[in-house]
């Protein structure tokens, strides 16, 4: 015999799986500004702390401007890459069955649990001219180690992910009668991708792509390693700032930060933007 | 366009869904496909469609073998269940949809389709959506879209999947008549799916009854609810009380049954079973009968009763409060029941091994109040 004992007394008010609103949303709010809203602001006052006059000259400085435009070009190149790579790896993991699907499926998390400097050791060890990509491509007249496309690689290994893991779910979610509906309609494959299912999957995608953007231009550890560090050459703006910090030059590590910081906000706007744009006719509704 | 299917069948896993389909629809025709979930009605649809691929047979349309044809050569109109409308896109542009994907040389100019959506919108009494995303239609609304998006390519066939099952009562029956109007307009050959008797009766000109992978019947509605092919049909249209009988010249005779009202049949001798419906079922007391009411529930119009049978088991009735001698029909009195209407079939192993008793009703809720 069971007997059914839910609901007796229950009150009026339908319950909150967390206790009280106030609480939860209290702790949250404290989180967020001990963990982002502080250190922000800290880094903000420290760079006004300088002036105008010499927060430019810091930030215009030949050397800077090239740590910027390397940091740039190759956070670009990696996300163009990751762009195309991830959507195809989401698109392979969500709409085929293979042997081994889930191991892929779980290497795709690598880059995410794997420190940032392993990750730069090993990419180091193979395109090194002694590793096992390194004189291949050497032949070919490709110099991976030491360059920007070293920077790029090691970033587009650690922010690739960010694609994948954005576009899969939904991808997953799609009505498969959507397509169904284009092909009774008498559409190609290639229409039905450009015309049906890419648009529905456009603002993940460009939520992935910003965030692995954002998350390439703060990459580090990775690139350390691989990059050789050589300034106007391959010397990427966060090792900048910490080589400024390194030398007691607390300003100059803040004003480039801050530079990286306001870098980050604006891509940060772009992408809601984008996003708002490209999923209108979900918003037409409310 | 005339569609001819024969020998259709299909397996999935382990599961025969499509047992050997033979089907003729006349151009111009509408047709339901009726039965329960997984009798493969849905499937049927989708093979037609060329959404499925059969594992055997034939599938002809005006004698072309559409086998041979991909989904999108064979123009057809498909509506689904959930609409399946392109989120990202009007009203006007899902309507457009069909004309714009196709190939360069076979498509028409922009001012003809605009032309031809005005035209749609207008047919379908819609305009005042056309500049709407579907996510700000109701649902009445999203499915006259997508039917208005299928008739766009101007299809041979149209084919609907339950287009009505998630919608409300109220706006189904509105969308039914429209519908009607919609084929008898366009005068296309229509298939359309449901698990809904009335909605397949009220709408078809035939109605094909499908049941665990086969065809079981093809009639009207009345050839349907009064002579049901196959037990599977009887049970389906509601003739839910079965018991055993035994035949004689034609005759049937049951304990404690009053078989009198039935029409004497080409059947032969030996044990037979009945199907009726429960509201064909009238309790007559009588002290010497072996059926007694167990329970008795009112709705007011209708007394709904309980009967068991010593050997039988329950049996459930509807009799109509004021037709009958209610205050008589009480809780366990003695009553032999009298068939109004039902239809008999000659026992063979498989539906004897299934006697009253293995598959028993479930009893009504007793009141206890």
């Amino acid at each position: 015999m069971t007997t059914i004992t839910t609901n007796t007394g229950a009150p009026f008010r339908a319950k909150r799986v967390l206790p009280g609103f106030t609480l939860s949303l209290g702790t949250t709010l404290l989180y967020m500004t001990f963990i982002v809203l502080i250190p922000v602001i800290a880094l903000i006052l420290k760079g006004a702390e300088i002036g105008p006059d010499r927060f430019w000259r810091i930030i215009s400085s030949p050397r800077a401007v090239a740590a910027f435009q390397i940091t740039l070009t190759a956070a670009l190149m990696a996300t163009v890459f990751n762009a195309v790579y991830g959507l195809l790896m989401a698109w392979v993991l969500v709409r085929y069955e293979f042997r081994g699907k889930r191991i892929v499926d779980a290497l795709m998390d690598v880059p995410f649990a794997l420190p940032t400097a392993v990750a730069g050791l090993s990419l180091t060890a193979l395109f090194s001219a002694n590793g096992w990509f390194g004189p291949v491509l050497e032949a070919m007249g490709v110099q991976v180690v030491y360059t920007i496309w070293g920077i790029a690689l090691a970033m587009a290994f650690t922010s690739v992910p960010f694609v994948v893991r954005t576009v899969q779910p939904v991808l997953e979610d799609m009505d498969p009668a959507l397509e169904q509906a284009a092909l009774t309609l008498g559409a190609r494959p290639w229409t039905i991708f450009t015309r049906v299912v890419f648009p529905a999957i456009l603002p993940a995608w460009l939520a992935g792509c910003t965030t692995a953007f954002a998350r390439s231009l703060g990459e580090f550890g990775a690139i350390v390693f691989i990059a050789g560090n050589l300034p106007f050459r391959t010397e990427i703006a966060a090792l900048l700032a910490y080589i400024r910090l390194e030398e007691f030059d607390y300003n100059g590590a803040a004003a480039i930060a801050l530079v990286l910081l306001a870098f980050a906000l604006v891509l940060l706007v772009v992408s809601n933007l984008l996003q708002v744009w490209a999923s209108r006719y979900r918003e037409a509704s409310r | 366009m005339s569609i001819s299917i024969s020998g259709l069948t299909k397996r999935f896993g382990q599961t025969d869904v499509l047992r050997g389909i033979e089907l003729g629809v006349d151009k111009g025709e509408l047709v339901a496909l009726l039965g329960p979930s997984g009798s493969g009605k849905t499937t049927l649809l989708k093979i037609i469609a060329g959404l499925e691929w059969p594992d055997a047979g034939r599938l002809a349309v005006d004698g072309q073998d559409w086998l041979q044809l991909a989904a999108q050569d064979r123009r057809i109109g498909f509506v689904f269940q959930h609409y399946a409308l392109f989120p990202h896109m009007k009203v006007r542009d899902n309507l457009a949809f069909g004309l714009s994907v196709r190939p360069r040389a076979e498509r028409p100019g922009k001012a003809v389709i605009k032309a031809k959506v005005d035209e749609l919108l207008h047919f379908l009494q819609i305009d005042h959506l056309a500049d709407r995303f579907p996510a700000q239609l109701s649902g009445g609304q999203r499915q006259r879209v997508a039917l208005g998006r299928a008739l766009a390519i101007e299809p041979k066939v149209l084919l609907l999947d339950e287009p009505f099952g998630a919608l409300d009562a109220a706006i189904r029956r509105d969308l039914r008549r429209w519908l009607r109007g919609v084929h008898d307009a366009t005068g296309s050959t229509t298939i359309f799916v449901t698990h809904d008797q009335e909605e397949a009766f009220e709408l078809a000109d035939r109605v094909v009854v499908m049941g665990e992978g086969q065809i079981a019947q093809i009639g009207n509605a009345d050839a349907i609810h009064d002579h049901p092919a196959t037990p599977f049909v009887a049970r389906f249209m509601g003739a839910t009380v079965e018991l055993p009988v035994t035949l004689l010249a034609g005759r049937a005779e049951g304990a404690g049954l009053d078989l009198s009202a039935l029409p004497r049949r080409a059947l032969p001798d030996g044990a037979g079973r009945l199907f009726a419906r429960p509201e064909d079922i009238t309790p007559v007391p009588d002290a010497g009968a072996p059926w007694r009411i167990v329970s008795r529930t009112s709705t007011g119009a209708h007394l709904r009763l309980v009967l068991r049978h010593p050997e039988l088991g329950e049996a459930e009735t509807e009799v109509s409060r004021r037709a009958v001698r209610a205050e008589t029909l009480i809780a366990d009195a003695p009553v032999r029941l009298k068939i109004d209407a039902g239809t008999i079939f000659p026992a063979d192993r498989h539906i004897s091994a299934a006697s009253a008793s293995t598959r028993p009703h479930i009893p009504q809720k007793e009141k206890t109040r």
